[in-house]
């Protein structure tokens, strides 16, 4: 797998080299468990402790106020259920259209139990509708979980206005934050948010990690019962390396998070405008203006995403489709649905994420191959009336 | 990813027969930009009735693309007669195979060649050697009972999702899936009826095939409908025409089990082994 080409870090990401050596010690000499009496176990520990302040102080919050955790998606869940569970009164839960699967199928499964999902709807810009969210708001409403930027288009949605407006309401505001974090600045001092997930693999660390950010005195349920670990809340034996390699990469992402705002996103506005302006017949999907940095989502119509993928595939360019070309779903991504972008061209999307680790030469190499590819499926569509 | 085959991506890469006919005599298109995949196909005929030339067109993924190509192959030189044989099962064999979820793609092939014929005669004021007509059961994907009857029929399927992979009836908001079951009953329970499925019962056993069938029946036919009500059965011995067996589990506290006795085991032992069998329960 030489020459990879890898726009696809909505994904997952490369873990950074500076994480690997700092998490390797873990998986050889250091191998103590940090709840030991030993010193050879409470070493380890205390570098516990320095990989929850990396990720505190990346986020502005307390170190208290991070539980390790082993994905995005078991953040998600303890957060909705484990909000719900202490809320027994409450019955209802507002999240969006456009959610990840971790929260929506989460939201879906609650309502099976008779709770009542409100699922906001978002323009064909991809922004929230902010008077519906208004009005779905109220007094029964045990929790508000809305992402903090999404992961097909980047767009980004004002989580803090909405944490306030539910904070207001008296709803416990969850955020989905996998996609936001190390990208954007992230500041929960003096913010209305009482839940944040994040999840490792999206910022350099390895897979297998996660956080989830509990504000102090905001009540959720132990969602694995077990030893003492997390402060209770968690229990079962560390995943040592992974959590000293998501707080190496945490510190990093702090770092770079300019480069990531500056290189990053020249980087990606260089290729969307270079592939917008060598295919005919493409638009891109979602909020331009409040948008991830590294995130351009393209519709190329008259053409199917996989077989754009494939393509591009031969020549070591790894992006992803909305596409799901398979039997058992009609629609091709439920964000580019939700937001209403039409079949001939939500068929054919494709989204490409970018790193610091991309180049001005890779990004040049991919707008080389994207034209002959869409001209070259767009020859064998029925829906082009005459040769491109 | 998907598993594909190199047949799949060779077709795939490098599709044969690509583009239109200029004065073709037989065009068929099939599916839509809504549905995420749709194929036009066109021939043309030479002086003695054969598939001349044969181009296509196709909007969708890798295999639905292969699945095209590889049709034109095969048709190339084929009578119509010939042509009308081809089905979706054609097309997966020459192409190595394609993942389960895929197989809609092989069966969008067979639905264009079709369309394509039926057009042929339509142009010569004719009418098709069979039309294929029927109601629409799958709103999302207009999926016919009659297109589903097929699929099943010809690809032996026994569940909804394996027809939804098949043809996609099923696969949007999914308010079909019990017509479909019911569907899948009548094709299924014809077959049943018409021996289709089952090996014919043999005339005269030797005493090892005979214990070898009562075994067979009981795991096949009598043992998961007893398994789905928490019950189970064994085999114990076999002496004669005379089968013993011991009921287990809630088999064995059912009131119904003489009834379960006589009316199940023993008449399915009758309809698949022999007719003189007398079955008894062990009693511990």
């Amino acid at each position: 797998m030489d020459n990879i080409i890898f726009l696809d870090n909505n994904a997952t990401t490369r873990v950074a080299p500076e994480v690997i050596e700092e998490m390797l010690p873990f998986l050889t000499d250091r191998y103590g468990n940090p709840s030991s009496m030993h010193t050879f176990g409470g070493s380890v520990a205390r570098k516990i402790n320095e990989a929850r302040e990396r990720v505190a102080s990346l986020l502005g919050c307390e170190p208290d106020e991070i539980l390790f955790t082993s994905c995005g998606t078991e953040s998600d869940n303890t957060a909705v259920k484990g909000t719900l569970a202490m809320y027994a009164t409450k019955r209802k839960v507002v999240t969006t259209r456009v959610e990840h699967p971790a929260v929506l199928a989460t939201c879906r499964d609650l309502e099976r139990q008779g709770y009542s999902v409100h699922e906001i709807s978002v323009n064909r810009g991809g922004q929230l509708d902010m008077d519906e969210l208004g009005i779905r708001i109220d007094d029964n409403t045990a929790l508000v979980s809305v992402m903090w930027a999404n992961n097909e288009t980047g767009t980004i949605f004002p989580v803090e206005q909405i944490a306030e407006l539910s904070k207001a309401r008296g709803a416990v505001f969850h955020t989905d934050a996998v996609q936001a974090i190390g990208k954007i600045p992230i500041n929960l001092k003096n913010s209305a948010i009482d839940l944040l997930s994040l999840s490792g693999h999206k910022l350099h660390a390895p897979k297998g990690v996660g956080a989830l950010f509990v504000r102090r005195g905001t009540r959720v349920a132990t969602f694995m019962h077990g030893g003492h670990q997390e402060f209770g809340r968690r229990g079962g034996t560390e995943n040592v390396p992974g959590i000293i390699a998501l707080g190496k990469a945490c510190q990093m992402a702090q770092k770079y998070m300019e480069e990531e705002n500056t290189k990053v996103r020249l980087l990606r506005d260089r290729l969307e405008q270079g592939i917008l302006s060598s295919c005919p017949d493409c638009f891109v999907n979602g909020d331009v203006t409040n948008r991830l940095p590294n995130t351009s989502n393209i519709s190329f119509e008259f053409i199917e995403g996989e077989s754009i993928l494939m393509l591009l595939d031969q020549f070591g360019i790894c992006a992803s489709s909305g596409s799901a070309c398979t039997s058992g779903s009609l629609e091709p991504s439920h964000v580019l649905r939700a937001m209403g972008v039409p079949f001939t061209a939500a068929h054919g999307s494709v989204r490409y994420s970018l790193s610091r680790y991309n180049t001005v030469e890779e990004i040049d190499f991919t707008i080389k191959q994207m034209a002959p590819i869409v001209n070259r499926l767009r020859q064998l569509s029925p829906f082009v009336q005459s040769g491109v | 990813m998907w598993d594909y085959t190199n047949k799949v991506m060779d077709h795939f890469k490098n599709p044969h027969n690509v583009g239109k006919i200029e004065d073709p005599d037989g065009v068929g298109e099939v599916g839509s930009m809504a549905c995420g995949d749709a194929l036009r196909l066109m021939f043309k005929l030479d002086e003695n009735g054969r598939i001349k030339d044969v181009k296509f067109q196709t909007f969708g993924c890798a295999s639905a693309i292969a699945s095209s190509s590889i049709l034109t192959d095969i048709v190339k030189g084929m009578t119509l007669e010939e042509a009308a044989q081809v089905t979706n099962k054609s097309i997966v064999e020459r192409l190595g195979g394609l993942p389960e979820q895929k197989m809609h793609c092989s069966v969008m092939g067979q639905e264009a060649l079709e369309a394509a014929i039926a057009d042929y005669y339509k142009r010569r004021g004719g009418t098709p050697p069979q039309i294929k007509r029927g109601t629409v059961v799958c709103t999302c994907f207009g999926v016919t009972d009659e297109e589903i009857r097929k699929v099943v029929q010809e690809n032996n399927l026994s569940t909804v999702e394996e027809v939804t992979n098949y043809c996609k009836a099923g696969g949007g908001c999914g308010g079909c899936k019990a017509k479909i079951a019911e569907l899948i009953d009548q094709v299924q329970g014809t077959r049943s009826a018409a021996g289709g499925k089952r090996p014919a019962k043999p005339a005269r056993l030797t005493n090892i095939q005979k214990i070898q069938l009562v075994q067979e029946t009981i795991n096949d036919q009598i043992r998961p409908a007893l398994r789905a009500d928490g019950g189970d059965i064994d085999l114990i011995d076999i002496d004669g025409n005379k089968v013993i067996v011991a009921f287990r589990g809630m088999c064995a506290q059912c009131k119904m089990a003489e009834f379960t006795m006589s009316e199940v085991v023993q008449a399915k032992l009758r309809e698949f082994v022999s007719d003189d069998l007398v079955v008894e329960e062990l009693k511990d």
